[in-house]
């Protein structure tokens, strides 16, 4: 979702200050993959990793920062960061929770599990709820569960053949 | 494809054919590049000849015979025997169909757009689009970003061609902005909102196809149809970059490239795109202006050139010729300089300066006939190996650093040896950053090990400043490449020609490049540096490089001055800015031929000509090739001003001088003309160097021109003046002196009973102090080499 709520970012932000000794070692473990000129290849992982440093979520800093420890453009980073909906860009809830909408989900009343869950929790797809409870990531494609249509993601794991009892119930499980 | 080869194609060139008719193209081309060289029309957004394909706006589709489906033409390759077809039904069908999804989100907003009539979009969609939209859903919009004062957005408007993002990355080497979010909701921008940095960030908005970046400084000002477009050139450097003033009524409304292969290709610096602000500041003079009984007064060109002969003649027979010292600023054209230097040594004066930025003058015997490069400017395009000198290219000519960026991106082994730590946009083999000193030493160094490498012997001046060098090593790296590489360059910048002891650190460069067989290129001073040498605008010699009575160079000079003839020069142009200050106060007699009146003039000068500038009047300019542009008046001066030529031409006959008997432009012209080409000079014996440093206390000044400060246009427009890259004044010192001197990150501090903010900064070496010149504020602070006792006034 669009980040509109940026922090000043410094004009040079220093990783070693920003990424912690755990995260840079396995970014260099990641980087270690791939020929020494092809750094920028690991711009995934060390998003990935800057985000679980973060408990779930990235900042602008943050992102500039795996870009300067990659040496590449604070830009380019911005620009995958920003590409895939698992990154997390700002605040956000501490479960991340993603209701398919796709075809076979979508006849299977999929829609109206998302619509449920926006009234539930009072939030649209793409917001968290005020108490940092739970995320809900913006509308994405198949999330590949199809032969138990209807599901929903919850932190990776899926549940499936849901109904608005059985939503009702993972989510209130969720602390 | 199983076409036999057909017609004799060149080698490494293909038979192809394109709506018929037969084309040779070279292998791996593009079908596109073939079909503009043959003129045949291929709607494109995204493609553009000097940017990486994208092929991502698929306007260019057409069809391939053989074929399945309709291919890009930016990124299809040509091959043997290929029949293109771009206005089949196929073709048109797919171009018309690219182009409705383009309009599903463009808003209909050309009535307020900037860009409406000179879109690429509004163009396309009337010849390959629909007349009537069938989309009747609603239209994004995408928030607006503020990318500085430059550069206007209106991102709803983008097509996500890709091509500024493109050019930030591959051209200008900043990476400012990219393509964030996915699919419906992509978006071109910086992400973070933060203002481009890039000296060369203008020419996306020519980039541009349609009304999503624009002129921030033209906006909403005029309609394209409404300009008249002239040609003329950049004045802010000495590349002589060609371009259009884009006119309404007389008045110069914005600036855009004028394509020259060998100059700027399709591009044109910030500095020479925005600089027309400039020519409406409220300082412009409008009116000759006389002091009478101490006070200002506007005056007929009768009146104030009668006082200005009078002045003359009476500070002449007062005082000796020898009193009057004439400065003009590097930027005025050929005919300007010519007639003020044939004024003052008219008048019996031999005091007639252009280098108001030169601190050392002791070679000037064995100079050449003008400053310049000894191979094209366009080849550093393709240089392998370059020595830059003194040089922060992107800022000192910003075309001539996309050049080595170039050559670098495609493998040229790029070394320094300069000032301060400059933020290049290329990578550097070996940047040995240190004060004037250890400059000297470092290339010093060089060139011995390059002697050596070549089993040449070296003068003993280079051997003295060899072992001066503590980086024997990095030197040897340096000597290395040159060695190696054939065809290098070495680029004498604008800070080794302004170093304390040019001459020594000029005549090492020299031996380098003869060394090595590499081409010794020096900056010329300003935008017509190289005329001025040739019209005689120097103290030893006349037009042509004549043997003249020679005058005194410039510290001395301005030292005896009681009067002083200024052209188109400030205070803040020279480098010795209280030498020039002090002269002020002290003469008797000032006039001054000036576009703009400043406090300095206002306090110190008798008699103020105003005088039109370079896009004003009809001008010779010799840029660093010796390419000599000659260029008619294109925008109208204020007021009463009149082209430097004219008033110069009056004074001289009001004085009546010969050489001023020419009654228009082209006869001066005539006489000049064969000076700005050719020649020789009689080379006589250098004098010794100065030393490059004072002994004593302090830190060790280092000036800097910032790029927004190098001449009095561009210090006044307001535009460029308010971007990242415009500087503020303040002085900078390596962290570690700020910390010592007690001011952390930034503070205040105070010299000579002045007080000046100060900053932090790493690309200041370790005992020198970075003072920005081109501020009246900071004209007092002592020159390059000399010392400077800083103290402490607040923290932070």
């Amino acid at each position: 979702m669009k980040a509109r709520h940026h922090q000043a970012v410094p004009v040079a932000v220093d990783p070693t200050q920003l990424l912690s000794a755990d995260s840079r070692a396995q970014l260099d473990a990641w980087i270690a993959k791939y020929p020494a000129d092809r750094k920028r290849s690991a711009v995934l992982a060390g998003l990935r990793i800057a985000q679980k440093q973060n408990q779930g979520s990235l900042s602008d800093e943050l992102i500039a920062a795996v870009a300067a420890y990659l040496a590449i453009p604070a830009t380019q980073a911005y620009e995958v960061a920003t590409f895939y909906s698992l990154f997390h860009i700002g605040p956000c809830g501490r479960h991340k929770v993603s209701v398919c909408t796709n075809i076979s989900c979508w006849l299977n009343g999929g829609e109206q599990l998302l619509e449920h869950v926006e009234h539930k929790l009072g939030i649209h797809a793409g917001e968290s709820t005020p108490d940092g409870r739970i995320h809900l990531i913006q509308e994405e494609e198949c999330l590949a569960g199809c032969v138990r249509a209807p599901m929903m993601w919850v932190d990776g794991e899926y549940h499936e053949h849901l109904t608005t009892a059985k939503v009702d119930a993972i989510l209130d499980g969720l602390k | 494809m199983s076409a036999q080869p057909s017609g004799q194609a060149a080698p490494d060139h293909v038979n192809i054919e394109i709506d018929g008719t037969p084309l040779q193209a070279p292998k791996g081309s593009m079908i596109i590049s073939a079909a503009d060289k043959a003129g045949i029309p291929i709607p494109r957004f995204c493609y553009h000849e000097k940017l990486a394909i994208a092929a991502n706006c698929r306007m260019c589709l057409v069809d391939v015979e053989k074929a399945p489906k309709p291919m890009p033409a930016c990124a299809t390759p040509v091959m043997e025997g290929m029949k293109v077809y771009t206005r089949s039904k196929r073709a048109l069908d797919s171009q018309r169909n690219v182009m409705e999804f383009l309009l599903v989100n463009h808003p209909l907003d050309c009535p307020i757009c900037d860009q409406g009539g000179e879109c690429e979009l509004q163009d396309l969609a009337m010849g390959y689009g629909r007349s009537v939209s069938r989309f009747s859903e609603r239209k994004r919009v995408v928030a607006d970003e503020d990318l500085g004062p430059l550069v206007a957005t209106e991102m709803t408007r983008c097509i996500h061609c890709t091509r500024c993002v493109r050019f930030m990355d591959d051209i200008a080497g900043t990476t400012e902005l990219g393509g964030m979010f996915r699919g419906e909701h992509t978006e071109i921008g910086s992400y973070i909102g933060r203002s481009l940095k890039s000296e060369l960030s203008g020419n996306i908005i020519d980039l541009c196809p349609v009304g999503a970046l624009t002129n921030k400084v033209f906006r909403f000002r005029a309609r394209p149809w409404e300009l008249i477009a002239r040609e003329s050139i950049g004045y802010h450097d000495a590349l002589g970059s060609n371009l259009y003033l884009h006119l309404r009524r007389g008045e110069v409304l914005r600036t855009v490239p004028r394509d020259h292969e060998d100059i700027n290709e399709n591009w044109l610096s910030d500095r020479d795109r925005y600089s027309h602000q400039g020519l409406t500041h409220t300082d412009r003079l409008s009116a000759p202006r006389i002091r009478r009984d101490g006070v200002w007064v506007d005056a007929s060109w009768e009146e104030a050139l009668k006082v200005a002969a009078d002045g003359l003649r009476a500070l002449v027979s007062r005082h000796g010729a020898d009193a009057l010292v004439a400065l003009v600023g590097p930027g005025a054209s050929a005919e300007e300089m010519y007639l003020l230097q044939a004024l003052a040594r008219g008048l019996g004066s031999a005091n007639v300066e252009h280098r108001l930025q030169q601190l050392d003058f002791s070679d000037d015997a064995t100079a050449p006939i003008a400053p310049g490069f000894a191979a094209p400017l366009a080849g550093y395009s393709q240089t392998p190996a370059a020595l830059l000198i003194g040089a922060h290219p992107r800022h000192d000519a910003p075309l001539l650093g996309h050049r080595i960026r170039r050559a670098w991106k495609h493998g040229a082994q790029i070394h320094a040896i300069n000032p301060l730590g400059f933020e290049h946009h290329f990578g550097l083999g070996q940047n040995l950053v240190g004060n004037p000193e250890q400059q000297l030493a470092d290339l010093a160094a060089v060139a011995a090990a390059l002697a050596t490498l070549r089993g040449t012997a070296y003068p003993a001046e280079i051997q003295q400043w060899s072992l001066r060098s503590s980086r024997q090593m990095e030197a040897g790296w340096i000597a290395q490449t040159l060695h190696e590489r054939a065809g290098a360059r070495v680029l004498f910048g604008d800070h080794a020609v302004r170093h304390p002891a040019a001459s020594a650190l000029r005549r090492i460069a020299r031996f380098i490049a003869v060394t090595c067989g590499a081409s010794f290129d020096e900056m010329p001073q300003g935008a017509n540096g190289a005329a001025a040498w040739r019209v005689g605008c120097v103290p030893h010699r006349g037009p042509g490089g004549a043997s003249v009575r020679p005058g005194t160079a410039l510290p001395q000079a301005l030292s005896g001055a009681r009067g002083l003839l200024l052209h188109a020069a400030e205070i803040e142009d020279c480098a010795d800015g209280s030498a020039a200050a002090a002269a002020l106060q002290k003469a008797e007699f000032v006039l001054a031929f000036a576009a703009y009146t400043s406090p300095a003039l206002a306090a110190h000068a008798q008699v103020l000509l105003p005088i039109g500038l370079a896009p004003e009047i009809d001008g010779s300019y010799v840029n660093v090739d010796g390419r000599v542009q000659t260029l008619a008046a294109a925008a109208k001066s204020p007021g009463d001003a009149r082209p430097g030529w004219r008033v110069l031409r009056a004074l001289g006959a009001a004085l009546n001088l010969p050489g001023f008997e020419f009654v228009d432009f082209a006869a001066l012209h005539a006489v000049i003309a064969p000076l700005l080409s050719g020649g020789e000079v009689v080379a006589g014996a250098a004098a010794a160097s100065p030393s490059p440093l004072a002994e004593g206390e302090g830190l060790i000044v280092q000036q800097y021109r910032p790029i927004y400060r190098v001449d009095a246009v561009l210090r006044r427009s307001p535009a460029l003046q308010s971007t990242v890259i415009g500087e503020d004044g303040s002085l900078r010192l390596h962290p570690e002196d700020a910390l010592a001197l007690g001011i952390g990150q930034g503070g205040e501090v105070s010299w000579g009973g002045r007080r000046y903010s100060c900053t932090a900064s790493a690309e200041v070496p370790r005992g020198v102090c970075r003072v920005a010149t081109g501020f009246a504020a900071n004209v007092a602070l002592p020159v390059t080499g000399q010392r400077i006792v800083l103290e402490q006034v607040r923290h932070g």
